[in-house]
C-alpha cells in the first residue's frame, strides 16, 4: 500500500513542478540556515572532556575583597601568584595544577634558521595526568622534575614535526629562550575547544596550538613572563615579572580534580580556611567569599558560549519556523485543490485513514526531498561559515553523521507536521458534496 | 474598493487566510528584531578611535636574549624606525585603541575615597598624541620633561619618593565631562593611588581604549607620562602617508631586524587591521543577519505568491461571472490586491505585538535595549511592499480571466 501512495504522491506532485520546487526550497532553506548555526552552537556549547568535567574544578579565591568584586559580587576569575603557589604546596585535590600562559621564542638548533615564536602554558605535573592529555611519545614530567624546577619540556606534535621532522624526539633537547630543555613528551593532537584549563586567557576558543608545557616553578625561575591577561587591584609596587609574582594581581589558572562529592566539600571547606585565616592575619579585611565551580558551571559563568550564537541559533529557528508556515500553506492548497479527487476516493470506499495516509507519504516525500537539498545547503553554509564568523569559531564547526541525520530529520518531521492539519481537512471532504458540484 | 464582501470571502477561507496572516506575523516580527539587531552592530562598528585610523601601522617585537639596557634598545629602535623613508613619525606604546590588550587603572578623585570613581585606561609611552593623531581641544601636549622610567616611578612609588613619579596626564573630552561636567578640567588632579596624583594639562577631542566594549565607557582614556623600555608587551607606532604604508611597514621591519638579527617579530599590521579584527564578531552577526532577512522576505514573498495563485485557480468560475455581471479587469485586479493589503495589515498588526515580545525576551537574556518604535512603521510598510509585489503576478492573471469562463459547467 506504502508504495501505491509513493507513486501518487509522485504523480501528484509531478503535476504541479512549480509549487512542488517552491515547497522543497523552503523547507531546504529553512532546515539548512538551522542546521548551519546548530552545527556552530553545537561546537561552541559542547562538553570539551565529557568523560570527567562534572571532576574537575576551578576555585575562585576573594582576595580582593569587595572593591575589586564585579557588579555580581563575584571574586576575581584568576588567582596571584602567592595564592596558587599556597594552594599548590597544601595540594589538597587528588590531582591539580596552576598554570599560566606564556609564549617563548624557540631557537632551532640549525643557527641559519629564525627563530620562532610559540605559545603553551607553564604547568605542574598533575595536569597531564589530571586532563588526560594523549601523548604520542614519552609522557609528562614527574613531581621531582616540578620540585628540582628541572629542564624539561613536552611539547605538541606540530612542534616536533618542525624540529625533529616528526620523529620520536624524546631525550633530545630544545633551546627555549636561550636554554637547553630535554624533551620528555610529545603531545599526540591535543586542541581541546574550549580551551577550558584556561578559559580567561584563551576567551574559550583558539586558533592557535599549545606547542609547549614547562614545569611551572621553572618557568618562574628563569623568568619567562606571562603572556595572558593580568588584572591588577592596584599598580603592583615592583616592576617586572618578579614584582608580578609579589603583586596581588591576578594572572594564574588553577585547576583541581576532585572525585566525588565529599571529596568536593573537603576542599571548599579548606578554602573557607584559608580565607578565613587570611581575615584573621589581617590579609583579608572581608568574610570567605570563594567560589568553587565544575567545568560545566564555569564555561557557563565565564560565557564561553558567545551570545552571539544563541542569538544567531533562535534567529534561524525563527526563519525555520517562517518556512514550515509557509509549507503548510501551501500544502493547504495544494491538498484542496484535489477535493474533487479525494471525493471520488472516499465515494469508491477509501476510509479517511487511508487519505491521511496518502497525503501524509507526499508531506513526507516534499520534506525528504528538502531535508536532500538542505543537506547540500547545510554543507555549503558550514564551509562558507568562516566567512561570517570569527575564525576559531568557524573552524569548529563540521558535518559529520549526526548532522547529517538531523537535517534529514527535522526536514522530514518538521514538513509531515506542517501537512498534519492540511490533511486533516483533506479527510473531511464530504464525497458527497464534491461528486455533486463535478 | 468595498471592504466587507472580501473580509465575507477570507471568512470562508479561515484557515489559509489565518497561514498568511500567521506568515506574516512571524516575517514582522524576525525581520524588525533583526534589522534592530542590524542598527546596533553598525553603530558599534562606526565607534569613533580618535586616531589618525588610515595612517597607522604597529609594530611588536620579542627579543629571544633580552637587551641589558631596554631603555637604550628603545632609543635605538626609534632612531632606526625613524630613519625608514616615508615615516612621518614614530611612538612607542604600551596599547592601542581597540586593540584588546589593556592597562586600566582605578581613578580616584579624592585620595581618601574608598571607592573608585571610575576605572579607565592608562596609555604610555613616547610621542604618542603626535603619532596617533588625537585632535588637542584644551591645554598642551606632554612634553619630554613631564616623562619618567616605569621602573623609576614604581621605585617611587614603593619609595615615597614623589619625584620619580609621573605629575600630568592628559584626559578625553568625555572623560573630562563625566568626572567634572560643565566645568574646567585643567589643573584638576585625579588619584590613581592615594599617593599618585595627576594634574590634567591637556584635553584630547577623542581616543578610544583599547578594551571598548562598553560604548558608554569607550572614551575613559588618560595619556600618562611613562617611559617603557623595549618589550615584547611594548608596541611600536608609526605614522605614514595611506599609500606608503605597504613600503613603510616593510622597511620598518628590516631596520628592527638590524638592530638585533636574533628577534622575533610578533604582530605587524595597520590600524585598518585593527579595528577590522576588534569588530569581526559585530560584522559577522551583522552579515549573518542581513542573510536571514533577505532569506525570509524571499520565502514570504514565494508563499503569497503560491497561495494567492492557488485562490485565484480556485475562484476562476466566480471571477468569470463577475466579469460577465459587468466587473472591469481593473475590479478584479484591485479585488486581490486589497485582499492582500487586508490580509498583509491583519499580519503586521500580529507581528508588531510578536516583534515587541521577542524584543522583551531578547532583552531579558541578552542584555538588549529596548526596540525604538521607528522600526514598526518602517516593517510595515516594508512587510507591505512585499505583499503587493507578490500578489501582483496572480492578481494579474485573475484579472486576464475572460467572462466566458461563467458559461461553462467546469
Amino acid at each position: 500500500m506504502f508504495t501505491y501512495y509513493l507513486e501518487l504522491a509522485l504523480r501528484s506532485l509531478k503535476r504541479s513542478p512549480g509549487l512542488t520546487a517552491l515547497m522543497v526550497l523552503t523547507i531546504a532553506f529553512g532546515v539548512a540556515a538551522s542546521m548551519t548555526t546548530y552545527s556552530v552552537f553545537r561546537a561552541v556549547s559542547g562538553d570539551p572532556i565529557p568523560w570527567k568535567s562534572s571532576k574537575l574544578f576551578v576555585p575562585q579565591i576573594d582576595m580582593w575583597g569587595p572593591n575589586g568584586r564585579g557588579s555580581d559580587g563575584e571574586p576575581p576569575d584568576a588567582m596571584d601568584y602567592n595564592d596558587a603557589v599556597t594552594l599548590m604546596r597544601d595540594h589538597r585535590a587528588r590531582l591539580q595544577s596552576a598554570m599560566y600562559q606564556i609564549s617563548p621564542s624557540i631557537v632551532p638548533a640549525d643557527a641559519s634558521k629564525h627563530p620562532i615564536n610559540v605559545s603553551g602554558h607553564a604547568v605542574y605535573s598533575e595536569f597531564f595526568p589530571m586532563l588526560d592529555v594523549p601523548f604520542l611519545y614519552g609522557s609528562g614530567w614527574s613531581t621531582d622534575d616540578d620540585t628540582q624546577r628541572a629542564a624539561v619540556v613536552v611539547i605538541s606534535s606540530k612542534l616536533n614535526q618542525k624540529l625533529f621532522g616528526g620523529s620520536n624526539s624524546v631525550g633530545k633537547t630544545v633551546n627555549v629562550e636561550g636554554k637547553d630543555y630535554r624533551v620528555v613528551g610529545v603531545l599526540n593532537d591535543w586542541n581541546p575547544q574550549p580551551r577550558f584549563f584556561d578559559v580567561v586567557n584563551s576567551g574559550g576558543f583558539s586558533t592557535g596550538v599549545e606547542d609547549v608545557f614547562l614545569p611551572f616553578q621553572r618557568a618562574i625561575s628563569v623568568g619567562i613572563p606571562n603572556d595572558g591577561n593580568t588584572n591588577c587591584n592596584a599598580v603592583p609596587t615592583e616592576s617586572g615579572f618578579v614584582g608580578l609574582q609579589h603583586s596581588a594581581c591576578v594572572w594564574i589558572a588553577y585547576m583541581a580534580e576532585l572525585d566525588d562529592a565529599a571529596a568536593v566539600i573537603a576542599y571548599k571547606q579548606y578554602l573557607d580556611g584559608y580565607a578565613h585565616d587570611a581575615q584573621q592575619s589581617g590579609r583579608f579585611g572581608w568574610a570567605p567569599n570563594n567560589r568553587l565551580r565544575d567545568l560545566p558551571a564555569w564555561l557557563d559563568n565565564q560565557h564561553v558560549v558567545p551570545s552571539d550564537t544563541k542569538v544567531s541559533l533562535l534567529v534561524a529557528l525563527g526563519l525555520l519556523l517562517a518556512c514550515l508556515v509557509n509549507t503548510a500553506g501551501l500544502l493547504l492548497a495544494k491538498f484542496l485543490r484535489r477535493s474533487s479527487e479525494i471525493g471520488v476516493r472516499r465515494a469508491l470506499g477509501a476510509p479517511r485513514m487511508a487519505i491521511y495516509a496518502q497525503f501524509l507519504v507526499e508531506a513526507g516525500m516534499i520534506g525528504l526531498a528538502g531535508g536532500v537539498l538542505g543537506l547540500l545547503l547545510t554543507g555549503v553554509g558550514v564551509a562558507s561559515v568562516g566567512w561570517v564568523l570569527p575564525k576559531d569559531i568557524a573552524a569548529l564547526a563540521r558535518v559529520d553523521i549526526s548532522l547529517l541525520l538531523i537535517t534529514l530529520l527535522v526536514a522530514v518531521i518538521a514538513t509531515t507536521l506542517a501537512g498534519l492539519y492540511p490533511t486533516f481537512r483533506a479527510s473531511r471532504v464530504q464525497p458527497a458534496w464534491q461528486l455533486k458540484s463535478n | 474598493m468595498d471592504i466587507l464582501p472580501i473580509l465575507s470571502t477570507l471568512r470562508r477561507h479561515k484557515l489559509t487566510s489565518w497561514l498568511l496572516i500567521l506568515e506574516i506575523a512571524l516575517t514582522c516580527a524576525i525581520v524588525c528584531n533583526a534589522v534592530f539587531l542590524i542598527g546596533q552592530r553598525l553603530q558599534r562598528m562606526d565607534m569613533p578611535s580618535g586616531v589618525a585610523e588610515h595612517e597607522l601601522l604597529q609594530i611588536q617585537v620579542a627579543d629571544v636574549t633580552s637587551p641589558s639596557n631596554p631603555y637604550a634598545r628603545l632609543a635605538e629602535d626609534m632612531a632606526a624606525l625613524r630613519q625608514v623613508p616615508g615615516v612621518l613619525s614614530v611612538a612607542s606604546s604600551n596599547e592601542v585603541p581597540f586593540g584588546n590588550s589593556s592597562s586600566n587603572g582605578n581613578i580616584r578623585l579624592d585620595p581618601a575615597q574608598p571607592e573608585r570613581t571610575l576605572n579607565a585606561t592608562t596609555y604610555f609611552g613616547e610621542n604618542l598624541v603626535q603619532t596617533l593623531g588625537p585632535r588637542l581641544v584644551s591645554g598642551r601636549d606632554l612634553q619630554s620633561d613631564d616623562f619618567v622610567d616605569v621602573e623609576a616611578a614604581l621605585k617611587g612609588l614603593s619609595t615615597g619618593d614623589s619625584k620619580s613619579l609621573p605629575h600630568v596626564t592628559l584626559i578625553t573630552q568625555t572623560l573630562a565631562e563625566r568626572l567634572w561636567p560643565g566645568q574646567n578640567p585643567l589643573g584638576r588632579i585625579i588619584y590613581l593611588t592615594p599617593t599618585v596624583g595627576l594634574r590634567v594639562v591637556g584635553v584630547l577631542d577623542s581616543l578610544a581604549r583599547p578594551n571598548a566594549y562598553d560604548q558608554a565607557k569607550a572614551q575613559y582614556s588618560m595619556v600618562v607620562p611613562l617611559r617603557m623600555g623595549a618589550d615584547k608587551d611594548l608596541s611600536y607606532l608609526i605614522r605614514a602617508r595611506p599609500e606608503d604604508r605597504a613600503n613603510v611597514l616593510a622597511a620598518a621591519l628590516v631596520a628592527l631586524k638590524k638592530v638585533d638579527p636574533q628577534r622575533v617579530v610578533t604582530m605587524q599590521r595597520s590600524f585598518d587591521e585593527v579595528r577590522r579584527k576588534f569588530f569581526q564578531d559585530d560584522r559577522a552577526m551583522a552579515g549573518m543577519l542581513v542573510g536571514v532577512i533577505v532569506a525570509l522576505l524571499i520565502v514570504t514573498a514565494l508563499g503569497i505568491v503560491g497561495l494567492a495563485s492557488f485562490w485565484v485557480a480556485q475562484r476562476r468560475r466566480t471571477i468569470g461571472v463577475r466579469r460577465a455581471l459587468g466587473a472591469t479587469r481593473g475590479n478584479i485586479l484591485h479585488y486581490f490586491q486589497t485582499e492582500n493589503f487586508v490580509l498583509a495589515t491583519f499580519g503586521i498588526a500580529l507581528g508588531m505585538v510578536l516583534a515587541y515580545g521577542v524584543n522583551l525576551f531578547l532583552m531579558s537574556h541578552y542584555e538588549l535595549p529596548r526596540l525604538p518604535g521607528i522600526y514598526f512603521p518602517v516593517g510595515a510598510v516594508l512587510l507591505w511592499l512585499i505583499g503587493q509585489l507578490a500578489v501582483l503576478g496572480p492578481a494579474l492573471r485573475a484579472a486576464a480571466v475572460p467572462p466566458v469562463v461563467a458559461t461553462r459547467s467546469v
